[in-house]
């Protein structure tokens, strides 16, 4: 299909009109707003079915999506910073209901001081949460990922609410070019809605969300844990059909130019993007450096990490946000992956770009550099005045 | 005890059968139980109007017994009683 120019948020939005949600629930944030605010003309303007309904908060948005989505219905959402905090109460009540609710995540910093900017902060603040996070590196990857997204949160396998994140600004506000799938292709793609049980079954009564004691509460989370795992081999599948109708191959993990380099860095978001630009300088510099985008953050990959970088002689680990008291998430994650490795890459981790600080070329050169030169500490944080 | 595994239950701890918490025996948590005087006893019902747990048997228009298998021991029956016909005694064991 012709390429066409929109912002990451516009793309978003033209998604889902063409899944057209049986309902979607929500409240404005910046730098997700111009999702709703589209997609809520595209209701107005009659060219989508969805019940559209403006919530008071994002904690009612998600309690919303969580009735309608127990009621048997695609439910969709989007939030971003302090609204996905405000609905951290919920986000567990979706996942622990097993609600696949599909929302998008535009990653904002979160106040205070008050910041509107990228970071990644909103959407690892809520990785404990039971819902599947997946992040996007540009327009392209948020419109294709917000598409894969349905099947994967709605197989039978896994039935988990899921977050497509993409970077603030970098990402929601900047105009690319990408391109979409016909309406009727993305239709069958996604398919009808099917669900096990509905709360709007009258020939089956149930009860969904009933007090779960002592007696009951391990063995439900124990079902998430399980389901969890099945959501990896789901993502692949539903990446390979994906595919085939759009000619765009994604992976859990994708290495750039891994398979006889030495040393690599791993990004998740829009800086995999420069990183790979990056590479190809260092590459044509004679220098053996290759990149990594996790796109995959929950369940983690740990094994397929480990596999990846297994032999490196030093990788370095890039953390849109920070632990305050420990490090940025994804090192941790990626240091216990290669745990039982046998040639454990010397690992470092490079915090950045809070606040929506711009990642700038040089400054992953400079990282480069450090990894090939075996400087730098084991946590850093890169581009703070300190 | 529950014995059910993870694998053999409805996810997301749904219930999917109608009216099961008559399988529930709440009456476990007791630790008071209601006795009435039947001969201060008007059969006036107000305890089975409060009480919450749907414990007193009623036949014929008369409270003829109390549902132990489900009364929390909460009180509000031997409270309302404007009879005062009803008390509350330490369960023993």
């Amino acid at each position: 299909m012709k390429k066409i120019a929109m912002n990451g948020d516009q793309a978003i939005a033209l998604s889902w009109k063409q899944i057209e949600p049986d309902v979607v629930a929500s409240y404005p944030i910046t730098p997700q707003t111009i999702i709703v605010e589209t997609f809520s003309e595209y209701v107005a303007d009659g060219l989508v079915n969805t019940e559209y309904i403006c919530a008071e908060s994002e904690h009612s948005a998600m309690s919303v999506c969580i009735g309608a989505s127990a009621s048997g219905a695609r439910t969709a959402t989007a939030t971003a910073s302090a609204g996905l905090a405000f609905m951290w109460e919920v986000l567990y009540v979706a996942s622990g209901m097993r609600l696949p609710i599909v929302m998008v995540v535009a990653n904002r910093a979160l106040s205070g001081p008050i910041n509107i900017h990228c970071d990644h902060s909103d959407a690892m603040g809520a990785r404990d949460s039971g819902w599947i996070q997946l992040f996007g590196e540009n327009v392209q990857e948020a419109y294709d990922n917000s598409i894969m997204s349905f099947r994967v949160a709605e197989h039978m396998d896994v039935r988990m609410p899921m977050m497509t994140c993409l970077d603030g600004f970098i990402v929601t506000h900047s105009l690319e070019r990408f391109e979409p799938l016909p309406d009727d292709v993305v239709k069958s793609f996604v398919g009808p809605f099917k669900y096990r049980r509905s709360l709007l079954d009258f020939k089956n009564p149930i009860t969904m969300g009933p007090f779960d004691w002592t007696d009951y509460y391990f063995e439900h989370k124990y079902q998430q844990v399980e389901a969890m795992k099945r959501v990896t081999p789901v993502v692949n599948s539903v990446a390979k059909e994906y595919s085939k109708i759009s000619g765009r191959d994604y992976q859990i993990i994708e290495p750039y130019k891994l398979e006889d380099a030495d040393y690599a860095v791993l990004a998740m978001g829009s800086t995999a993007g420069t990183l790979k630009e990056m590479v190809d300088e260092l590459r044509a510099e004679g220098k053996k450096v290759g990149s990594i985008k996790l796109r995959l953050f929950r369940p983690f990959p740990h094994a397929e990490l480990a596999k990846m970088i297994e032999g490196l002689k030093g990788v370095a680990i890039m953390d849109r946000a920070v632990s305050i008291g420990a490090e940025g998430p994804i090192f941790p994650e990626a240091r216990s992956a290669l745990y039982e490795a046998k040639e454990r890459p010397r690992l470092t981790n490079y915090v950045y770009g809070l606040g929506g600080r711009d990642i700038r070329p040089e400054e992953l050169k400079y990282v480069f550099n450090q990894l090939i030169h075996k400087e730098g500490d084991t946590v850093n944080y890169l581009g703070v005045r300190k | 005890m529950a014995n059910e595994k993870a694998s053999e239950l409805p996810e997301g701890g749904m219930i999917i059968e109608a009216g099961s918490s008559r399988k529930y025996l709440t009456g476990d948590w007791r630790s008071k139980r209601p006795e009435c005087d039947e001969l201060k006893c008007t059969n006036c019902l107000i305890c089975w109007i409060y009480c919450p747990d749907n414990s007193i048997i009623v036949k014929d228009g008369k409270r003829v017994a109390f549902r132990l298998t489900h009364c929390k021991g909460c009180g509000i029956c031997a409270n309302q009683c404007p009879a005062k016909a009803i008390t509350m005694k330490d369960e023993v064991g």
